[in-house]
């Protein structure tokens, strides 16, 4: 039935900014401590108090503004959006409104067809996060949490240029990997360091925008994806039953899988936004503006091509390295440290370290610790003091920190037999009783070539050196 | 009045040991105690001060003094004080302890001066007759000597602070001026009162009101008196983002200077047109004393003073309607319970709150309103800026502006019920604030109901020390207080 219907989303990520301390306040910016561990006087709204700009903020936005291909306007100013709610000390949040310090950027997400589709941001602005409250503790009262009121967010509001499920958490994951890579947000999504507001309409092919509903604090790529999925059909089902789409704020339930409705337009707050007269508006110089841009980091594509082609990665493992930050600091940490092909390490990294850190569920940053080990361990092979077999048995010994690779290569007694003499007295032996798979070699077979391998590797036990014992058995065979 | 003796004077006694730091605050406490005048929502134990009265007195022993040594003060209930509950003159606040000492306060405790108490206000500074207040008015010290049985107002919102300097039970006192709250009450009780330019003195600590006009000043007997005062609270604050980091005076050196080039001051006609006889003598009587001086006085015409009350009074109620959001009963203040969240909300923000209160939170809420924003609000700020750039236009012509404070002397308490008409009394004063320039108030005269009237003079932006220069000047030769 959807198949007449196609869905229009915009999507408002807030992203909380990674500065050690609040936007306006110098109380931590921390998630899990004790509930209201981190408020001040500033946090918690006592009379009198003020608030001063945190300068790592601006920061963190003019790096999002370089990396998201934004306008950074040199003109910004800090307005109070009025509501009243327990978890909102001073009655008013502090954001940015009529002059966002970002507009009109953009960001690329993959198409199924290899192609790229640009997304337009409409604008970024900086605000305050609010508190938490907790009503399923008692039954009579409600508690309060402030450690998050005044906590950094950096709202990115997208133009509703999305129309997909799959377009949206491609978008949302690119956004994320920025932000990371950018040291601007830490991207734990379950934290609610990144959380997403959906505005879906639906409409036909073509036809004109639909009223729009919006979804508010999807923190996870599943609930995104089942919120648009339930809500474009609820859309859908509304319309084609002769009803007409209420602007609505909704919530996603996720025990149920169901967004529901939270209030209509009509009940709507009337924020009275106007400029805060205890902030002076920001206003930012040229300089002040473009030296953010020699510390900028690398951003994700960047640092593909620079894989591709500097260290002649192929380029869907450059594409597994990069999806997360981490991998490219444990990778990078091992090119540099190493003489070992940055190709060779790339391809140990996303085959059997990766199958290591998924068995163990370990952070990759946990690893960091043993690069040097690694790395000694593929040198070892590339060196063919070891096999590649006796390498994939190691590796998890050298990851649990169980020692030294060469030691544990002796421990394990998987050094690579190379001696010439030692590994001609096993060849002799495995041909033993083989004239009739000898002469099928002769006769042109080259597979009884790989039995014979297998054979000597068998006898010892895997120690020997396979390319040594074929270059002996070729010597021998065609004689 | 008695005449009264100055910081410097009392600081040379208490340097010379004719007088303790114990004596000089037991007879300051004294009378602070009687509270005849409801000038205080509290005045401290001399228990609680015993430590801070010794050490200062240490200082005395030891030649170490500060420059407020042992000076006594009021400080209005606006200032936050640590420890000491601040009300705001407001129900909703009357049980709460800040644990945090205001930027200006503090500045004044490391300048060794001692605090009486705190002096009543206007609610949350929203007054300009101290009547709104939850402790109830103010009484002027002052009386009409032809209904002598009359109480008046003190003006507002510092009128704790004026009364409290007028009766005799501190040196001086610190208040807050949002529209005139300092300059209308010092001249109501024949005082000076000083609003610096906005940005001269942190609001850190200090419960807001509007934040774009709110300024700490003093009240004081003397113009010296407001100069050490002055130097003291006058410094940046990175606390407050609204702070200004210039380089300040001393307000205090060669404040005796004698003129010694031409002066302009310009007397604005449009002030005048509807102000009595007696107020426009009060103009007449401050020309007269600078005679001597080479002084030269010239008309000028704004253009923006017509809208100034109107722009005031939707600027600062919209800042107030935000401000005053946080006193919602559930932190700290107080609470009246109710079934639900709006309940809550609703029964200690309509109990905690007075009249007045409510009227300009409900203005402030209005003027911000989506539809009015534009018809309000966002106009206000645009001829908030004509009347700034109407006052620059001017001081390219003139050094000073010279207007009367109030049109009015100080009137009965509960005569002037028609908020309209009370916020008339702010129309001279209010031009100032929005443009955010220093101002004070000097005593001229005495109407002839023998109420002290005020002048106002107005330099331009962090020009406090050639204002104060100009101001002991005049009030030399005006010799009020002789």
């Amino acid at each position: 039935m959807s198949n007449n219907w196609e869905m229009v989303i915009g999507l408002e990520v807030h992203a909380q900014l990674k500065t050690s301390s609040k936007l306006f306040s110098s109380s931590p910016n921390l998630f899990g401590s004790e509930p209201n561990e981190n408020v001040n006087f500033i946090d918690s709204g006592m009379p009198g108090m003020l608030p001063v700009l945190n300068w790592a903020c601006i920061e963190k936005a003019i790096k999002t503004g370089f990396a998201l291909n934004f306008t950074i306007n040199k003109h910004s100013v800090f307005e109070r959006k009025n509501y009243f709610y327990p978890d909102l000390p001073q009655g008013y949040q502090i954001s940015q409104f009529e002059f966002p310090i970002l507009s009109e950027g953009y960001l690329e997400i993959d198409q199924p067809d290899g192609s790229a589709k640009k997304i337009r941001i409409e604008r970024a602005h900086l605000e305050q996060d609010a508190g938490k409250s907790i009503h399923d503790i008692d039954p009579k009262f409600s508690f309060i949490d402030l450690n998050r009121v005044g906590t950094p967010l950096l709202e990115i509001v997208s133009y509703p240029d999305l129309s997909s499920a799959d377009d949206v958490v491609n978008y949302m994951s690119s956004l994320r990997q920025t932000l990371m890579y950018i040291d601007v947000c830490d991207g734990n999504m379950q934290e609610g360091s990144l959380r997403a507001d959906v505005n879906l309409s639906v409409r036909k092919p073509g036809g004109e925008l639909g009223t729009r509903c919006e979804i508010k604090n999807l923190n996870s790529f599943k609930f995104i994806r089942q919120a648009i999925e339930f809500e474009f059909q609820r859309q859908i089902d509304v319309l084609e039953a002769g009803g007409s789409v209420e602007q609505n704020t909704m919530l996603f339930d996720t025990s149920t899988g169901e967004t529901r409705s939270m209030r209509s337009k009509e009940f709507s707050h009337d924020y009275r936004y106007f400029p805060d007269p205890d902030l002076l508006p920001v206003n930012l110089t040229d300089e002040q503006i473009s030296q953010i841009k020699p510390s900028m980091e690398e951003l994700p594509h960047e640092k593909m091509n620079r894989y591709i082609n500097e260290y002649k990665i192929d380029k869907e493992i450059s594409k597994i390295i990069i999806a997360e930050k981490e991998n490219t600091v444990l990778f990078e940490r091992m090119v540099n440290e190493s003489d070992v092909a940055p190709k060779n390490i790339a391809s140990w990294l996303v085959g059997d370290i990766f199958a290591f850190i998924k068995d163990k569920n370990i952070d990759v940053i946990s690893l960091l610790e043993f690069t040097k080990d690694i790395t000694d361990l593929l040198k070892l092979i590339s060196d063919d003091v070891i096999s590649n077999k006796a390498g994939k048995e190691i590796l998890p010994q050298v990851l649990e920190g169980k020692g030294k690779p060469s030691e544990l290569v002796k421990k394990m007694g998987l050094e690579q037999v190379s001696d010439t003499s030692e590994l001609e007295k096993i060849i002799d032996e495995a041909l033993v009783g083989e004239e009739e798979n000898i002469s099928k070699f002769q006769g042109g077979s080259d597979r009884v070539l790989g039995y014979f391998v297998g054979k000597c590797l068998k006898s010892t036990k895997g120690k020997g050196n396979p390319k040594l014992i074929n270059k002996i058995l070729l010597e021998k065979l065609k004689k | 009045m008695t005449k009264r003796q100055s910081i410097s004077n009392l600081v040379n006694s208490l340097k010379e040991k004719k007088i303790s730091v114990q004596e000089l605050f037991d007879q300051f406490h004294k009378v602070a105690k009687e509270n005849k005048n409801n000038s205080y929502n509290l005045v401290l134990d001399p228990d609680y001060q015993k430590s801070n009265i010794e050490t200062s007195q240490e200082r005395y022993s030891t030649g170490t003094n500060l420059p407020l040594d042992g000076i006594p003060l009021g400080i209005k209930d606006l200032f936050c004080t640590k420890g000491i509950t601040t009300t705001a003159s407001s129900k909703i606040l009357s049980n709460f302890i800040p644990q945090y000492e205001s930027f200006v306060t503090q500045q004044l405790l490391n300048d060794g001066a001692i605090f009486i108490g705190k002096n009543n206000c206007d609610e949350f500074a929203m007054g300009s007759s101290n009547e709104t207040s939850h402790f109830g008015p103010v009484v002027n010290p002052w009386r009409n000597q032809n209904k002598p049985s009359e109480e008046l107002v003190p003006g507002g919102s510092s009128g704790g602070s004026a009364a409290a300097v007028a009766e005799g039970s501190c040196v001086a006192s610190m208040g807050t001026d949002t529209g005139g709250s300092i300059r209308q009450p010092a001249s109501l009780c024949g005082l000076v009162g000083l609003k610096p330019t906005f940005g001269s003195c942190s609001r850190w600590g200090i419960v807001a009101f509007a934040s774009s006009l709110d300024q700490a000043g003093p009240i004081t007997n003397s113009v010296e008196d407001a100069a050490y005062i002055l130097n003291s609270i006058s410094k940046h604050d990175f606390n407050d983002s609204t702070s200004s980091n210039h380089k300040r005076d001393d307000y205090l050196k060669d404040i005796d200077k004698k003129l010694d080039h031409k002066i302009k001051i310009g007397i604005p006609s449009d002030y005048l047109k509807n102000v009595t006889p007696e107020i426009t003598a009060q103009i007449e009587n401050t020309k007269k004393s600078l005679a001597g001086y080479d002084v030269e006085f010239v008309d000028v015409a704004f253009e923006t003073t017509d809208y100034a009350l109107s722009t005031y009074y939707i600027i600062a109620p919209a800042e107030a309607s935000s401000n005053l959001a946080r006193y919602d009963g559930i932190r700290y203040g107080v609470r009246e319970e109710g079934s639900n969240l709006d309940d809550i909300y609703l029964n200690s923000r309509t109990s905690g709150f007075g009249d007045e209160v409510t009227r300009r939170i409900l203005i402030g809420t209005y003027v911000l309103s989506a539809g009015y924003y534009d018809a309000y609000y966002r106009q206000a700020q645009k001829v908030r800026r004509l009347i700034k750039d109407d006052f620059q236009r001017v001081f390219q012509e003139v050094d000073f502006i010279l207007t009367p404070t109030t049109p009015n002397e100080a009137f009965k308490i509960g005569e002037k019920l028609d908020p309209i008409a009370m916020y008339m009394n702010d129309v001279f004063t209010v031009p100032t604030s929005l443009a955010g320039l220093p101002g004070i108030s000097l005593p001229s005269g005495l109407s002839s109901n023998g109420l002290p009237l005020g002048i106002q003079i107005i330099g331009n932006y962090f020009q406090e020390k050639k204002l104060l220069q100009l101001s002991n000047l005049i009030e030399k030769e005006l010799s009020f207080n002789e």
